[in-house]
């Protein structure tokens, strides 16, 4: 843009510029702070995902990289480019919402060639590259039908079409399979990810679903309350969540607080461990911990049957609840009953310490 | 309800309703059964209503209008003619006064579509919902105000000597373009409300896609806004044509000599005591508005309501 900003910018296009770099950006609605102290650098053909529960300020981030949302403070750069202050109509980014925003009024034909009319392409090469679009998604045979005519699903295409036509370098999507039933949901996850394969375009994924953003994602950031509370690989996210929220957001898990974490493991931290590390053997089980591992006994307090699996609560002698989780291998797993003294045992090297979580 | 409580008759043997099982309700269940007597105690009384002011009353106005009246009795003979409608074809002046009429509906309908465009955008789209409310209010209240009253404030107005001669505006004086004015006034709440409601209906994500997909503002506005309104606008537009047809009060009040056709009916509905004549006239701005609207059906502007 001005002189002095370009000099900066070519010297680190050597290194790769982000496809979107994120300093410092704060919004504020009246008094209600819906954002705040968010750094992201995203990379060219990352699966970016913004996971948090409603409320927790990931989509403002996604509406304000949009252009939707004027931030409060802070900056938003698209390769290397300050939009901080630009319009939407003026990144090139675009957007598949929540609700899909199909025009009612257009074909869904129109509604993908929408873009390409604002630019002022011809009606042939518009029909031709929505038509295009409209095969990557597997409708090319839908182009004549109104939106309404449509099922979820295919609307939910139909929006990706819409957006992918442009060959934009990145796609936002705000919770776009939310609207879906599980199995479609599954089947779409699948078919964003190789479209995005595909593509190499830099996806920008807002969800409030752990599962989604684990499988689909390069990257997760984890929003609550505005603020990011972890940014990592989903295994890093999971193995080693950085404070009690993630690692309860994010997967369910074996909080041990401070007073537990002292009488089994002597450190007075707060810990967690994921369900599946637990192992349950019964009640004649008395040999002691082996090396490295910890030993404690419990009692069932309910079992529920997953199909896969067994998901076994469980209570110490000293009150502390735990879940473990069975996968069903065979005849052994899944003979607890309520009310069953058991012996539970997981490896010391699975536990891991959180960091106390800031407010 | 007399026959649905068995308890209710006998309140000493059977102390407590009972919480389980089914409940005896026989006039229910008779119109649970039965579709037809339920539809038809539903709609008996308003297909009757609809039936007497709309049908009978054109149909009477209709057969009216086929007669005439004896020019030296003054009495009305009631044998079918069709000399009412002869006399408004081959008289210019009724030919005049309709296209003045259908003009001074136009003009008032494209002034008032073009003064609630705005309003209604800025009350579904930007407003916050205190102060949406509080127009939604603003708008209503002349409403609630006598027509009566309304119209004579814009006599005071505009008339010679008025408000708008005082302020420097000019006065356009009792005529075509006082009425335009006052009109416009009086309908415009009736134009507002159909295109506020058709703009709410829209939902924020249309335009923010619209813009996000490269479309500046006013292509926004031509390209996602106005074709999902055209039938709020048509509706709005119905009004203020239909009602500144039919009128004839503020013509009276603010237009002087400039007559319209409702002038028309009312002088030969009373002082040239001819009412087929003035049912003849009548069926003109019905006969124009069963036109538009087949116009504005044909292009299929009503398609995506």
């Amino acid at each position: 843009m001005s002189l002095s900003t370009s000099a900066p910018v070519a010297a680190t296009e050597a290194v790769e510029v982000p496809a979107i770099s994120i300093r410092g950006l704060r919004k504020t609605f009246g008094s209600v702070t819906a954002v705040d102290h968010v750094d992201i650098d995203i990379a060219n053909g990352e699966f970016f995902s913004m996971l948090g529960p409603s409320g927790s300020g990931k989509t403002t981030v996604l509406r304000m990289i949009a252009g939707f949302e004027a931030p409060t403070a802070g900056t938003i750069r698209l390769d290397g480019t300050d939009v901080t202050r630009s319009a939407p109509f003026e990144r090139d980014v675009h957007t598949v919402f929540q609700d899909y925003a199909l025009f009612p009024h257009m074909s869904v034909l129109d509604n993908v060639g929408y873009g390409l009319r604002v630019r002022g392409l011809g009606k042939k090469e518009r029909r031709e590259r929505a038509q295009q679009a409209l095969d990557k998604v597997r409708l090319g045979h839908l182009g004549d039908r109104r939106p309404s005519q449509l099922s979820g699903g295919q609307r939910q295409r139909v929006a990706l079409a819409r957006a992918i036509v442009l060959e934009p370098r990145v796609l936002l999507l705000d919770e776009p399979l939310g609207a879906l039933d599980l199995k479609l949901r599954e089947q779409m996850q699948v078919e964003l990810k190789q479209l995005q394969r595909d593509l190499g375009i830099t996806f920008v994924f807002v969800t409030h679903d752990q599962e989604e953003a684990l499988t689909l994602s390069d990257r997760i950031a984890v929003f609550d309350a505005g603020r990011i509370q972890q940014l990592g690989s989903p295994r890093e996210i999971y193995e080693n969540p950085a404070s009690a929220y993630v690692a309860g957001f994010v997967g369910t898990t074996n909080l041990l607080d401070a007073a537990t974490s002292q009488r089994l493991l002597g450190v007075a931290d707060e810990h967690a461990v994921r369900p599946e590390r637990l192992r349950i053997t019964d009640a004649r089980d008395t040999a002691p911990a082996a090396p490295g591992d910890v030993r404690v006994d419990a009692t069932v307090t309910e079992t529920i049957y997953l199909g896969t699996g067994n998901r076994v609560h469980l209570r110490t002698a000293d009150g502390t609840e735990l879940v473990a989780l069975e996968q069903s291998t065979g005849a052994a797993a899944g003979q607890e009953a309520r009310g069953d003294r058991v012996t539970v045992r997981f490896a010391r090297a699975d536990v891991v310490r959180l960091t106390a979580a800031e407010s | 309800m007399a026959t649905t409580d068995v308890a209710d008759a006998r309140p000493d043997q059977a102390p407590a309703p009972a919480l389980r099982g089914p409940v005896a309700r026989p006039g229910s269940r008779l119109l649970h059964r039965w579709v037809w007597l339920r539809l038809s105690l539903l709609l008996s009384a308003p297909l009757a209503w609809m039936l007497l002011v709309y049908v009978v009353a054109l149909a009477a106005l209709l057969v009216t209008s086929l007669w005439s009246v004896d020019s030296l009795s003054s009495e009305i003979d009631r044998t079918w003619t069709l000399d009412n409608f002869r006399t408004l074809l081959d008289n210019e002046v009724y030919r005049k006064v309709a296209l003045r009429t259908v003009g001074v509906a136009a003009a008032v309908t494209v002034i008032d579509v073009a003064i609630a465009l705005p309003i209604a955008f800025y009350m579904a789209k930007v407003a916050s919902p205190r102060v949406r409310r509080m127009l939604v209010v603003a708008v209503l209240t002349p409403l609630w105000a006598s027509y009566l009253v309304k119209v004579f404030a814009w006599r005071v107005v505009l008339s010679e000597g008025g408000l708008a001669e005082w302020s420097h505006l000019g006065s356009p004086g009792y005529g075509l373009t006082a009425v335009v004015i006052a009109q416009s006034y009086i309908w415009l709440p009736y134009v507002i409300l159909p295109i506020f409601a058709a703009l709410e209906r829209v939902p924020d994500s249309l335009l923010e896609a619209a813009g996000d997909l490269g479309a500046p503002s006013r292509m926004v506005v031509r390209t996602v806004v106005l074709p999902l309104l055209v039938p709020g606008i048509v509706a709005g537009a119905i009004f203020s044509f239909s009602l500144t047809m039919g009128d004839y009060i503020t013509v009276n009040i603010v237009g002087g000599a400039s007559q319209m056709l409702g002038n028309l009916i009312f002088i030969n509905a009373g002082a040239a005591n001819n009412l087929p004549l003035a049912a003849a006239i009548a069926m003109i701005p019905i006969v124009v508005m069963l036109v538009l609207l087949t116009a504005i059906r044909r292009t299929g502007a009503l398609e995506n309501m």
